[in-house]
């Protein structure tokens, strides 16, 4: 079920086309999920726990590689390749990630950990380039006056929110052309998520950003398009203010009520 | 702002599976002694593996060289290193088990006490001791005051190396039985005492038969201290204040003989099928008593 | 009434029980330091602790009898820091293998199980091992003439202590929180990236401890180094040099030994227990600081 979805006139960022992941044979995770993603919007995938969302945002990254007993069929056109066809490698480049738990990396310093992208793919920079990308991607994400005099320390010390945002600072230095966030905030407090999704709407003028989330308030506060999947399958997908008001299908009447959860 | 950069892809590829192959080739060529060693052991070990080897005592220098002389294989084997191995291991396992069970009760139940602090500390000085400067001590301790060499300052300087091992391996199990299961039995009405005895040790038992049986694998094969303290005999010897043989002792005794050194392999293979065979038992306990 | 008291007492009798068990480690440890000290008062009343320690000359000879550890004091380190250099790609390896790129699989649990059997032969059978097999190759390869010395003896210690390095140090190659991994791999970065600028540092500290331990083992070992270091009581000229080791030479002459020689050598045996102490409580303090990351 589709109804018209937020474009900003554009042509889709992202396209997914009967996506399928499977942990074993026969049994299906995520069953041919086929939606478009638009630039510069906030996507929310929402659905009962086990329903294939972070799966499905997994398969994106290709982060399903990882694990070889893992099968991904289908089609996924991000800027116009072929994900599955690419080189992981580059793919990870194109599509950060944001994960539920904050996770900087504790042997490196703040600085070190904004530039970990770059360090980790090889690039080398001089140090006019590394500051301002540093300085550029911890301005992006509110953090750049919080830790501007101990950019040196180890990120351990910061609060949950403050990793959370030092990892988006992380993705975002890539200069990425979707941002998937996996329930970013559900490990953190009301005020700190409430400074993420404040953050979110900032960064989706410069960004495209997918994320999953268990919160359908969230969804309805923050995304522009939805995705609602139930059992693997996306039940109904489009612009958020319909869907909630008036949701197409049955399914989703019922979660969003809170049938059930 | 971005910073396309080449980031040498395929060098980098390249660069990953060379780390790959080389991991798996320096593991594999880890592996190698094992198989070299076995593979020697055993090869020149089966000649002289018969039955004699288990039932008859070391045959003397000069019966040894008659007959290599006469072209027969050696008499004798090593009926009295396998006797004195069973005697002295057999009294460092009877005092290293009870000590060794009771202190590791005792750290289990006593984590934040200083004193418990320091007696774990100490513990771990124990393991860490080379088996040399326990067979010192043991010298110390026992041949000296007796004015000769016994199995009982073997198993006493085995003992010394056991301890520290069940002690860990007590404590370490106890440790992991949940807590509800002391809380239960005392909920009962039960005492300490057995809660302790009927409920937790059975419950930890895999646990702490597999540390006494690796343990006692440990010591099976060790020389240095026994050379200190029960010295050898030729003879089979039950006798706990006489010097006793034991086989890892009579390995060294053949290697220095140059009449009786055929028999090293044979009586080699024989330690390391006892070492191999408690050490599977241990990995079989461990398996099905899992906590 | 009465039967709850009997109880209660069985409960005090066991606990002291408990109590004095405990006890009897410290007495251990107490007599272990008073034997080994009295001991060796004669020939450090002799030569005092720093002459004693610093002296390479060991003449048994009645006329002459001069003893002194210092070369047996290079030997031990010599062999067993040679032999953690040695051991140390092999035991990374094995620790790579067994706590990331294959770990949790069933061909992990085998080269474990192999590396295992390893720690699990007596030093004993190393050393026949070495002097029968290895031996010759050494002096086909040329190091010396009589294949003896501190290079037969490190690549003997080496493989004995390759399953202690390794083992511990895969444990904590696979303690490395998986969502750090993760967190690597989704910024596009390869199997090698991962383990070269997260796995391995974030294990570090632990890496390290448990290469310390390994070298403590070294230090202490005793038979196989005593069947294949050639025995001669002066400082090593190198690696093809032959020589002795702390343990060594009291396993070779305690049997006979007596009076100031015999004291001699208890003193050997108190500085070997002096070093291996101190190598392991360094290693205790480095895995400390693994804790607070």
């Amino acid at each position: 079920m589709e109804s018209v979805k937020i474009a900003n006139g554009k042509s889709p960022v992202l396209q997914l086309k009967d996506l399928s992941v499977s942990y074993s044979p026969g049994s299906y995770a995520v069953n041919r999920v086929t939606t478009d993603i638009y630039p510069n919007t906030i996507t929310a995938i929402m659905g009962p726990s086990g329903c294939g969302k972070s799966t499905l945002l997994r398969a994106i990254n290709r982060m399903h590689d990882l694990y070889p007993h893992i099968k991904t069929t289908g089609e996924i056109i991000l800027k116009g390749k072929n994900v599955l066809a690419m080189d992981p490698m580059e793919v990870r480049r194109m599509a950060g990630m944001v994960f539920q738990q904050p996770n900087p990396f504790p042997t490196m310093s703040i600085y070190d950990n904004v530039l970990a992208g770059y360090r980790l793919n090889g690039i080398r920079l001089k140090k006019r380039e590394k500051d301002e990308i540093v300085v550029h991607s911890l301005q992006s994400v509110g953090l750049w006056d919080e830790v501007k005099d101990v950019m040196t320390k180890r990120g351990s010390f910061l609060s949950g929110g403050q990793q959370q945002r030092l990892c988006i600072a992380r993705a975002l230095a890539l200069n990425p052309e979707v941002l998937l966030m996996d329930e970013p905030t559900s490990a953190l407090d009301p005020i700190s998520t409430n400074k993420i999704e404040e953050l979110l709407l900032q960064l989706k003028k410069d960004f495209t950003i997918i994320i999953v989330t268990h919160n359908m308030s969230q969804a309805a506060r923050i995304s522009d398009n939805s995705m609602f999947m139930y059992l693997g399958e996306l039940v109904e997908h489009g612009n958020t203010t319909q869907m909630f008001t008036k949701p197409q299908n049955k399914r989703t009447e019922e979660y969003l009520t809170g049938v059930f959860g | 702002m971005s910073y396309y950069k080449t980031t040498y892809a395929g060098w980098r590829k390249g660069k990953d599976r060379t780390a790959f192959i080389l991991v798996c080739l320096f593991s594999l060529i880890a592996m190698f002694p094992l198989f070299f060693i076995l593979w020697d052991v055993v090869s020149k070990g089966y000649k002289n593996f018969n039955l004699r080897l288990f039932t008859e005592i070391t045959p003397s220098s000069m019966d040894a060289m008659l007959a290599r002389m006469n072209g027969e294989p050696i008499p004798g084997g090593i009926l009295n290193g396998i006797t004195g191995t069973v005697l002295i291991v057999g009294m460092a396992i009877f005092f290293s088990v009870f000590l060794g069970l009771f202190i590791g009760i005792y750290l289990a139940d006593n984590r934040g006490k200083r004193f418990a602090a320091v007696v774990s500390y100490l513990t771990d000085l124990l393991q860490g001791m080379p088996s040399i400067v326990i067979g010192i001590i043991a010298y110390a301790w026992v041949v000296k005051p007796l004015g000769g060499y016994s199995a009982l300052a073997g198993s006493v300087a085995l003992t010394v190396m056991m301890l520290p091992m069940i002690v860990r391996s007590t404590e370490e199990t106890l440790k992991m039985l949940p807590a509800a299961y002391k809380e239960a039995g005392l909920a009962l009405g039960s005492s300490y005492t057995t809660v302790v005895f009927r409920i937790l040790i059975p419950s930890g038992f895999g646990g702490i038969f597999t540390g006494i049986l690796l343990a006692v694998s440990r010591v099976m094969g060790e020389t240095a201290p026994l050379m200190l303290t029960a010295l050898g005999a030729s003879v089979v010897n039950w006798k706990i204040l006489e010097p006793t043989s034991a086989i890892p002792l009579l390995i060294w005794d053949f290697y220095n003989d140059p009449n009786l050194v055929d028999l090293i392999w044979s009586s080699s293979l024989f330690l390391l099928i006892v070492i191999f065979l408690l050490n599977w038992i241990a990995k079989i306990v461990a398996r099905k008593w899992k906590v | 009434m009465e039967g709850r008291q009997l109880v209660g007492m069985k409960d005090k009798l066991f606990r002291i029980l408990l109590f004095v068990a405990a006890l009897v480690i410290l007495l251990l440890a107490a007599g272990i330091i008073y034997a080994l000290v009295s001991r060796s008062m004669e020939a450090f009343g002799e030569y005092g602790i720093r002459g004693f320690v610093a002296n390479a000359e060991w003449d048994p000879r009645s006329a002459t009898e001069e003893y002194g550890a210092f070369s047996f004091i290079v030997g031990t380190l010599y062999t067993a820091f040679f032999a953690l250099l040695l051991c140390v790609p092999f035991s990374l390896a094995v620790a790579l293998f067994n706590g990331e790129y294959f770990r949790g699989s069933k061909i992990s649990s085998f080269v474990s199980s192999i590396v295992d059997l390893l720690a699990g032969i007596p030093s004993i059978v190393y050393g026949l091992w070495g002097f029968y097999t290895v031996r010759p190759i050494i002096i086909e390869m040329g190091v010396n003439a009589q294949g003896f010395g501190i290079f037969l003896s490190s690549v003997i210690l080496a493989i004995m202590i390759i399953p202690y390095a390794s083992s511990l140090s895969a444990e904590f190659l696979s303690m490395v929180p998986n969502k750090l991994k993760e967190g690597a791999y989704s910024l596009g970065a390869t199997r090698l990236e991962v383990v070269q600028h997260i796995s391995l540092p974030t294990a570090a500290s632990g890496i390290v401890a448990s290469f310390i331990l390994a070298l403590g083992r070294a230090l202490g070992e005793t038979m196989a180094v005593t069947m294949l270091i050639g025995n001669t009581n002066r400082i090593p000229q190198g690696l093809r040099d032959t020589g002795n080791t702390m343990a060594s030479v009291i396993a070779n002459q305690f049997g006979e030994a007596d009076g100031l020689k015999l004291s001699a050598l208890i003193a050997i045996g108190l500085l070997l227990f002096v070093i291996t102490a101190i190598i392991n409580l360094i290693a205790k303090m480095v895995m400390k600081k693994l804790a607070r990351v």
